[in-house]
């Protein structure tokens, strides 16, 4: 790859090499993820998330293929379809449906450690620009996943979530409704809008692999980043990812699965919503409708908007529930600090966690019934994250007085990190600092 | 570019400001006055049952209660349609109890005179789901004072607190008092409908099904207080709701255990793997630390300058 | 950076690197083969599911009242979503059946054989060819029997005889005779 001291791809066996002249994906792999990938060699487990984020895609599009071989995509039909054919009668129905709805969350819980990792690493910086924006696109197209997946088993979850986001595109004005009814197929939720839902549920998700494709071949230019948020100098510096990475990230994987197998076997509807076992019914709405939890910070924004101000107050919601995902495309302009890592950033740090905080109350907000105080702790709460990202984070970054770095990752790894501060006795100057491009 | 996104910023968090100091005054000056249905409505009574815990397994005995619970009183209005009666096997009866059972049942399954092509009924098979007791939700209406008995299949699925909750209300029905009227006025019963403080709007349209004791004459002799009929049949809608409940937890603990073994392994393989690499880093030889001060020692006790 | 590794082991401790390496490469093994064969258990379940489900396997058996079959009439009824033919042969039928002598046929069978003791006038068969698989003639009240007197698939020219067997055309073995069970005088068990 970009790396010199890189391992190239030698194979051994006439059959491996016959291959390899004719279509080099073995080559391909070797040097993607085999031993032929140096990383540094100082990454900590916050760095697992992605693969894990990967093995959760495959594991929904591997249920998700089997279980549409039985799901009937019929609004009389639908709700019997998985809630008898799928849980009682087809073979290993039951796990194949629970192992799907749950997949989704624990897709989504790795999903946001990721991200997590990448905004207190810094690994939205140059020049990992692109791959960071690729990674806000497979975000998106999860949301839209998840929410059509929700919609097919025609529960009154499923029904009312589903009138409640394609009502969002009747705030707009003027083109709002007719975004609206022509996204349905109608005026209401209805068989036009589920059949298009399950045609487009399954297809999103090979558009997700693609562009998880696109975001690995950017990551690999640059190659991976690392704690310190320091460049990788030389070979003392990396390992290959075979064996090391692979170790690492296949027996953190089988943490993972066991929690995730848990919570499949033992408490399949803890994340879930009981109104959705309901079947939908158009003419009573559910006392309280809520998405998915993943969905919950994002609804507290929406519902924060409680004032008409020039423009109404449901138009606001949306354009700042829309506005609070796209703002992160413009994270590597808006944090202008050539200090990748919060680590070395004592400022930046302390937001981090304040951030962090604020989107578990707004999840809270989100998910909860309505109160007064809940409303008003919400809007704070969203008040912050727009002043975080769009003032907050600004003014930091250019005021802020970072920690020394450590002069290369290998001498943060030799004398520990906590005491990369000072290296081997002597203050850096300034060299090693990672800079744009 | 920074200072439009960061005025955008601005003008949301001021938005937000102005909703919330609004609605803050609002509520002080104007507080909404709690709900009865806040203040009466109660959390469900506290249930043990036999599938309860990760190694919660059915109580067939108690199931089959349930189901003459259900067969004698609630199925009379409620639909179970997502239960066939094949699957009655899963409560420990045999091919002929179930074949008895479907042909017995007291609502027929709808089908077509295979002579005329009327709709007609006809006696139920084991292939058969349990047939609603209504034609259609119409019927269902009609015959209920406008409320629609729900269907029971998932019912211990689709409510909050479960089959706690439906053991609750079954036995939660009791009558309000003046004082309690009184005070919540808004909470008084409605004519047609019942007073039950499990019940999220606090009056509810199904009218007490477990009235007395001994309403339904056990076939294993247990004495049916509305208690145990209550706890009974609470059971067996769990077992109607999660038929495959024995499964998942015996195919769990398996699974479990053995994902356990594979992180315990993979963990060792991965410290093994990088014991090698922690090593490589180490600077190794005369540049090493500890060698370092070795040598250093040894030149200064011989008198070497640096 | 391996060969440091490498270098860096081999000139310190040998005979502790000669039982590294069968510890290291057991923990290896071990903990691959046992993700090997998690992943052959988990991918169980995507290949049981395709297997018929409870609700296909219930209607599995059918029962029909035979009652109002006379002698020389037939009916089509539907089991496992396909056609059976349940015939009450007339005696000249029977006797026709089995004149043929075993020779003959391309696949042997005696019209006992084919019948349940004591009830050889009931020929219960799928409706089904056996060459590839369209439903024949003559079950109805005026359909074409062929010229053996039984069924007479029109697709391909496939003619069987009073007892169901094939006889003339491309078909290679006789209609098929299901699991059954008399339950009682008047009632069928097929399945």
């Amino acid at each position: 790859m970009s790396f010199s001291w890189a391992r190239q791809y030698e194979p051994k066996h006439p059959f491996m090499r016959w291959i390899d002249q004719r279509l080099p994906l073995p080559r391909l792999v070797y040097g993607a993820i085999g031993g032929g990938y140096p990383v540094p060699r100082n990454l900590n487990y916050w760095w697992n998330f992605g693969v894990l984020a990967g093995i959760f895609l495959t594991i929904q599009i591997v249920t998700g293929i089997v279980l549409a071989m039985h799901y009937y995509s019929s609004v009389d039909g639908a709700f019997n379809s998985v809630n008898k054919l799928i849980m009682r009668d087809v073979n290993a129905g039951w796990l194949l449906r629970y192992a799907h709805m749950n997949g989704a969350s624990f897709f989504f819980i790795v999903t946001y450690i990721h991200i997590f990792r990448g905004l207190y690493y810094g690994s939205y910086k140059a020049p990992r620009e692109l791959v960071w924006m690729l990674g806000l696109v497979i975000y998106l197209l999860m949301m839209a996943t998840a929410f059509m997946g929700y919609v097919l088993p025609w529960g009154q979850m499923s029904y009312w979530g589903a009138q409640v986001i394609t009502g969002f595109f009747s705030a707009f004005p003027l083109i709002g409704e007719p975004l609206r009814v022509w996204l349905l197929g109608g005026y209401a939720p209805d068989q036009a809008a589920l059949t298009r839902f399950f045609s487009l549920h399954y297809l999103l998700p090979f558009v997700i692999a693609a562009v998880v494709i696109l975001h690995i071949w950017a990551l690999h230019i640059p190659g991976s980043s690392n704690p310190t948020g320091v460049d990788v100098k030389d070979e003392r510096d990396t390992l290959p990812f075979h064996p090391f990475y692979t170790a690492k990230d296949g027996w953190f994987a089988a943490a993972v699965l066991l929690v995730y197998a848990l919570v499949t076997y033992f408490a399949p509807n803890y994340l879930g919503h009981p109104d959705n076992y309901i079947p939908a019914n158009p003419l009573a709405t559910p006392a309280h409708i809520v998405p998915e939890w993943y969905f919950w910070p994002f609804y507290a924004i929406l519902r924060s908007f409680t004032v008409d101000f020039i423009i109404p107050a449901k138009l606001w919601g949306v354009l700042a529930m829309f506005g609070s995902i796209l703002l992160l495309f413009f994270l590597p302009w808006l944090d202008k600090s050539p200090v990748r890592s919060g680590s070395y950033r004592p400022v930046f740090k302390r937001f981090f966690w304040l951030l962090v905080i604020d989107i578990v109350i707004l999840g809270y907000v989100g998910g909860a019934p309505i109160s007064w105080w809940r409303t008003a702790l919400g809007q704070a709460a969203a008040a912050y994250y727009f002043i975080h990202f769009l003032v907050i984070l600004p003014l930091v970054s250019a005021f802020e007085t970072p920690d020394p770095l450590p002069s290369s990752i290998r001498e943060s790894v030799l004398h520990g990190e906590k005491a990369e501060a000072a290296p081997a006795g002597q203050a850096p100057r300034g060299g090693s600092v990672a800079t744009a491009g | 570019m920074r200072f439009i996104l960061g005025l955008i910023g601005v003008v949301f968090a001021a938005i937000l400001l102005i909703s919330m100091i609004g609605g803050l005054a609002t509520h002080f000056q104007t507080p909404a006055a709690a709900l009865a249905a806040e203040k009466l409505h109660e959390e469900p009574k506290h249930l043990r049952l036999a599938s309860d815990g990760p190694f919660g397994k059915f109580d067939k005995q108690q199931l089959q209660r349930g189901f003459q619970v259900y067969s004698e009183v609630c199925s009379a209005c409620h639909s179970m349609n997502l239960v066939a009666f094949h699957d009655l096997e899963g409560l420990g009866y045999n091919e002929a109890e179930i074949k008895k059972i479907a042909s017995d049942w007291k609502t027929q399954v709808p089908s077509i005179n295979p002579d005329t092509g009327e709709a007609t009924g006809r006696k139920a098979l084991p292939s058969d789901n349990f047939p609603s007791p209504f034609a259609n939700e119409t019927a269902a209406r009609a015959a209920n004072n406008n409320a629609l008995p729900p269907d029971l299949s998932l019912i211990t699925k689709a409510r909050e607190g479960g089959a706690a909750y439906v053991y609750s209300l079954l036995t939660g029905y009791h009558n309000q008092t003046p004082a309690l009227v009184k005070q919540y006025p808004d909470a008084k019963t409605p004519p047609g409908l019942h007073y039950n403080p499990y019940f999220a709007n606090l009056n509810i349209a199904m009218p007490p099904p477990l009235t007395s004791n001994g309403q339904v004459s056990y076939a294993d002799g247990t004495p049916a207080t509305v208690d145990q009929m209550a706890k009974d049949v609470s059971a067996f809608l769990v077992w109607t709701a999660e038929p495959n409940l024995e499964s998942r937890h015996a195919a769990g603990i398996a699974v479990a255990i053995f994902l356990l073994f594979a992180t315990i392994l993979g963990y060792l393989a991965y410290r093994q793997t990088w014991y090698e690499a922690k090593r490589a880093v180490r600077v190794t030889g005369p540049l090493e630390p500890e060698n370092q001060a070795k040598s250093r020692k040894a030149k200064a006790k011989s008198g070497i300058a640096g | 950076m391996a060969t440091q590794a490498s270098s860096a082991e081999g000139s310190q401790d040998i005979s502790a690197n000669e039982g590294g390496v069968r510890r290291r490469d057991f923990l290896n093994v071990a903990a691959v083969s046992f993700a090997g064969v998690g992943t052959v258990v988990a991918l169980a379940p995507l290949f049981v599911q395709m297997a018929p489900s409870r609700d296909v396997l219930a209607l599995a058996s059918t029962e029909v009242d035979i009652s109002k079959i006379k002698p020389g009439q037939g009916i089509k009824v539907s089991w496992r979503k396909q056609p059976v033919f349940i015939r009450n042969l007339l005696p000249q039928e029977i006797a026709q059946a089995n004149a043929v002598p075993l020779s003959e046929l391309r696949d042997p069978q005696s019209l006992a054989e084919r019948t349940k003791p004591g009830k050889q006038n009931w020929l219960i068969t799928l409706g089904v060819c056996t060459h590839l698989g369209c439903v024949p003639l003559g079950i109805g009240e005026g359909e074409n029997r062929g010229p053996f007197g039984g069924y007479f698939c029109p697709c391909h020219g496939s003619a069987y005889d009073t007892a169901g067997r094939i006889r003339a055309g491309p078909a290679p073995l006789n209609l098929q005779v299901p699991d059954y069970k008399f339950t009682s005088p008047t009632m069928v068990e097929i399945g």
